[in-house]
């Protein structure tokens, strides 16, 4: 403090060391930000850069999308329709919503509205796991335990279906869409219950009149992620489906997903070849079809957030 | 008076059937997964011993060990780690004390959802399309984990930045208002009651980038190799990819070998999420303001 | 030597004014009291002149702030002109660093690294702040976890350790008990041989003991400055600061 006033007066107005490295700090964290922009462009950028040969050339609109003939290795006449992949992926993710939807919607109440303490830790712990095993062991669930276990129930010959890899993509994403719907119970403002219960309401009331409207937009996010999910999955309907090109009018028809087709085939392809580019084109459409459903879901929930 | 104690308890009773039937579904959700897990550890531990986890697969890989398969997993997830943890926490950095409310930190977090949310299979063909060909990677571990950090940069991004943002704002204004600069005072205050939040994330992607497997398949793991990698620009085996491979693609092979793979794939898994929780409980135990 | 210099100051969140039309000088070794009722604009004032409207996107910050024959509002540095600068705002922070390293921070921020003169800093801060004697065996406790009082009075610590050539209080008083108020006012006396104070207050008698000249804010406005002595003995230029002084209303 001695020599406080001896400074000259404008010398604290110099740009010093502390002062660069916080403007060069600034910088890096903004390309950590950006990166995460360059990436998804970059995504697209090369997966259509790959598919691009395809996508002007023998990519036919109407073949593409509405043939169920997928025959990119044929000898007489290549076909790339993906309706019967389509079909595959909606059958399986179907049926894994139909599975998923009311369950983890249940667990996520029971978790946030009727446990407590250590019951809740315990279960919440326990969805987190859940969500943690990896896809490719549940595919091996599907193809070691389930494929047994429905060819002995059902007496079918093969019990690699729609079914298999509905109820392992159903297992699979009912723990995320189960933690997430308990979010946004959870963010329902705890006065909204106690103004319901203040005035005579019970509990099953509570939730069935003020909690589920007030947390209706969060729900619904959660069954659009878990949708996403399952529509993404690769390893797990690759190793449950079957793998054989079908539009499946039981669920005990194998099928095959456009997911596991690429997974599938991107090994054998050679680099370039029509086959390989109608793969990557494949790939743009779960891109962008993953795309929109990532935004609505983001758009839904954060209409939350505002309201 | 009578009437009303009748439908209070008319309302008793349904509130408790009503939490028995959630009870119940929240167990037939459970209770699989808890059948399977069972199924697995009663199949797969006998395989695994010493010998199954530091030797190479013989015979075809129907029979020998997985140890290719463990060390590549780790050189995979080392690598991955070292190029995305640092991104990703200048990433949360800048979306946690930098950025502003607007349409760009918005386009931002829309990128990191989709990251996480496009399909492994689609990274994968990025993976082949940029690291593979464009950069010229080849199909190699560099170009497998790039992948895989690329994918797993949002789990890095999203516990860092809820992290950072739990520590709260008046401990920046004090330090600003002292004259620190911002980097000083997320050096200083920030960063070190975020550091355990940090860690929980790092741990939890450990865990995703060990179990993927689409990302890997064709930008570096290899089905089987006779040699183990001498460097990042080398092919691996990969544990994951060993479960396919093992699971499908393996005629004549022994039923209880894949059982013991994909046993210590999930053991891995589970544990390093285990851990993650338990220093998340550990942390919140811990008050510090 | 004047050390702060303030004309035509204009602070606006929004749409909203909170501080219009000031214009003062502050000398230097002055203590310098603002007295007047919540919202009247004084923390507002504390807040521009330390450059924290950097960091709320909703103040904006009209007029001029010369401090040290620099205006505030072009310097490029704004760290540098907060070194400078100490203020204790009313709600207490202290970091959740020890309370060793709450004080050692200012110090080390500005490189010193020898921890024999860290020492001295911060026993003659912490002893300056009323709160050595209470903290000295638990130096390695967390700050944050002291009592309102106590993270108050840290707060005035490390204030003090950031070596200011003016230091800024704001209501300082407000969580600390009388006996330990007078002490530090006693400390604030012996400051202003080195130091420059502003001391925002809502004890009028606090402003009376301490300040050399007193500034009056109202409802945004700066009603009026003068002596210290003369607004308590009803030489004022306006009703409303005799009304204050006298407790009429605030």
């Amino acid at each position: 403090m001695e020599n406080s006033s001896s400074t000259t007066p404008a010398s604290f107005d110099q740009l010093n060391r502390d002062w660069y490295i916080d403007k060069a700090v600034q910088i890096l964290v903004f390309i950590g930000g950006i990166s995460a922009i360059v990436f998804i462009v970059g995504i697209f950028v090369f997966i259509s850069k790959e598919g691009f040969g395809f996508l002007f050339g023998e990519f036919n609109f109407r073949e593409f999308f509405f043939s169920p003939n997928w025959r990119p290795t044929s000898e007489s006449k290549e076909t790339f329709g993906i309706l019967a992949l389509i079909a595959g992926t909606a059958s399986v993710t179907g049926l894994a919503m139909l599975i998923a939807i009311p369950f983890s919607l249940g667990t996520a109440i029971f978790i946030a509205e009727f446990s407590s303490g250590k019951t809740r830790e315990v279960l919440k712990v326990t969805v987190e796991l859940l969500a943690a095993i990896p896809s490719v062991v549940w595919g091996f669930i599907g193809l070691a335990i389930m494929n047994p276990i429905i060819i002995q129930t059902f007496n079918v010959p093969v019990g690699l279906n729609v079914l298999n890899a509905g109820v392992i993509l159903g297992l699979m994403a009912a723990p995320i869409m189960t933690s997430i719907a308990e979010d946004a119970l959870k963010a329902v403002p705890d006065r909204y219950r106690e103004a319901a219960e203040a005035m005579g309401a019970t509990r099953w009331q509570v939730i069935y009149k003020v909690v589920l409207p007030a947390a209706k937009n969060g729900l619904l996010g959660a069954v659009l992620l878990g949708v996403g999910r399952g529509f993404g999955e690769t390893m797990a309907v690759l190793m449950a489906t079957g793998h054989s090109i079908n539009i499946p009018t039981s669920v005990f028809d194998s099928v095959r997903a456009l997911t596991a087709t690429i997974a599938a085939e991107l090994g054998e392809t050679a680099a370039g070849s029509p086959h390989y580019q109608a793969l990557f084109t494949i790939g743009i459409f779960l891109f962008i079809v993953t795309f929109i459903i990532n935004l609505i879901a983001d758009l839904v929930v954060r209409g939350v957030r505002k309201g | 008076m009578f009437e009303s104690t009748e439908l209070n308890r008319r309302n008793e009773t349904r509130q408790k059937l009503f939490r028995i039937g959630l009870g119940t579904m929240t167990g037939i959700l459970i209770l699989p997964v808890v059948l399977i897990m069972s199924t697995l550890i009663y199949k797969g531990a006998p395989v695994i011993s010493f010998e199954f986890l530091f030797t190479g697969p013989t015979k075809g890989m129907t029979a020998g060990g997985i140890f290719p398969a463990l060390l590549g997993t780790i050189l995979l997830v080392v690598v991955a780690l070292l190029a995305s943890v640092p991104l990703g926490i200048a990433a949360a950095i800048y979306l946690s004390e930098y950025a502003s409310d607007n349409w760009f930190t918005r386009a931002i977090n829309l990128a990191i959802i989709n990251l996480a949310g496009v399909p492994s299979i689609v990274h994968a063909l990025f993976g082949v399309g940029a690291f593979v060909i464009f950069f010229k990677f080849g199909t190699s571990i560099l170009a497998a984990s790039l992948t895989l950090a690329i994918m797993t940069l949002p789990v890095v991004i999203v516990a860092t930045r809820e992290s950072l943002q739990a520590v709260p704002m008046a401990f920046r204004e004090a330090c600003w208002n002292m004259g620190a600069t911002r980097w000083q005072t997320i050096r200083r205050v920030v960063l070190p009651n975020a550091v355990t939040g940090i860690l929980t994330g790092v741990i939890l992607e450990v865990s995703r980038t060990s179990g993927e497997t689409a990302p890997i398949m064709f930008t570096g793991a290899a089905f089987f190799l006779p040699l183990l990698p001498q460097g990042v620009l080398d092919q691996t085996m990969a544990l994951s990819l060993h479960l396919f491979v093992v699971s499908t693609q393996v005629p004549n092979m022994p039923e209880q070998l894949p059982f013991g793979v994909a046993l210590v794939l999930i053991s891995m898994v589970l544990l390093m999420n285990s851990l993650s929780i338990a220093l998340r409980m550990y942390l919140r135990g811990k008050k510090k303001w | 030597m004047v050390k702060l210099s303030v004309s035509d100051l204009q602070i606006r969140y929004g749409g909203a004014t909170a501080l219009e039309g000031v214009s003062f000088d502050i000398q230097e070794h002055e203590i310098f009291g603002i007295i007047g009722p919540a919202n009247a604009g004084k923390t507002s004032f504390l807040k521009a002149v330390n450059r924290m409207d950097m960091f709320d996107p909703d103040m904006r910050v009209d007029g001029k702030i010369v401090f040290n024959d620099v205006d505030v509002s072009k310097i490029r540095n704004v760290y540098g002109l907060r070194r400078r600068i100490g203020v204790v705002f009313p709600l207490p922070v202290g970091l959740p660093l020890s309370i060793y390293d709450n004080v050692a921070l200012s110090p080390r921020l500005n490189g010193q690294k020898k921890k024999a003169e860290l020492d001295i800093i911060v026993e003659r801060c912490l002893t300056r702040a009323a709160l050595w004697d209470e903290v000295k065996d638990r130096l390695d406790s967390l700050g944050s976890l002291l009592s309102g009082g106590q993270q108050q009075r840290l707060t005035i610590a490390r204030a003090l350790s950031q070596d200011p050539e003016l230091l800024m209080l704001d209501e300082f008083s407000i969580a600390v008990d009388p006996v330990t108020t007078m002490r530090i006012e006693d400390v604030l006396k012996e400051l202003r041989k080195e130091v420059t104070i502003i001391l925002v207050t809502n004890l009028v008698q606090q402003a009376r003991r301490l300040a050399d000249r007193t500034a009056f804010f109202l409802e945004g406005q700066c009603v009026e400055v003068g002596m210290t002595e003369d607004l308590f003995t009803g030489e004022v230029k306006d009703q409303r600061t005799r009304d204050y002084v006298e407790g009429r209303f605030g």
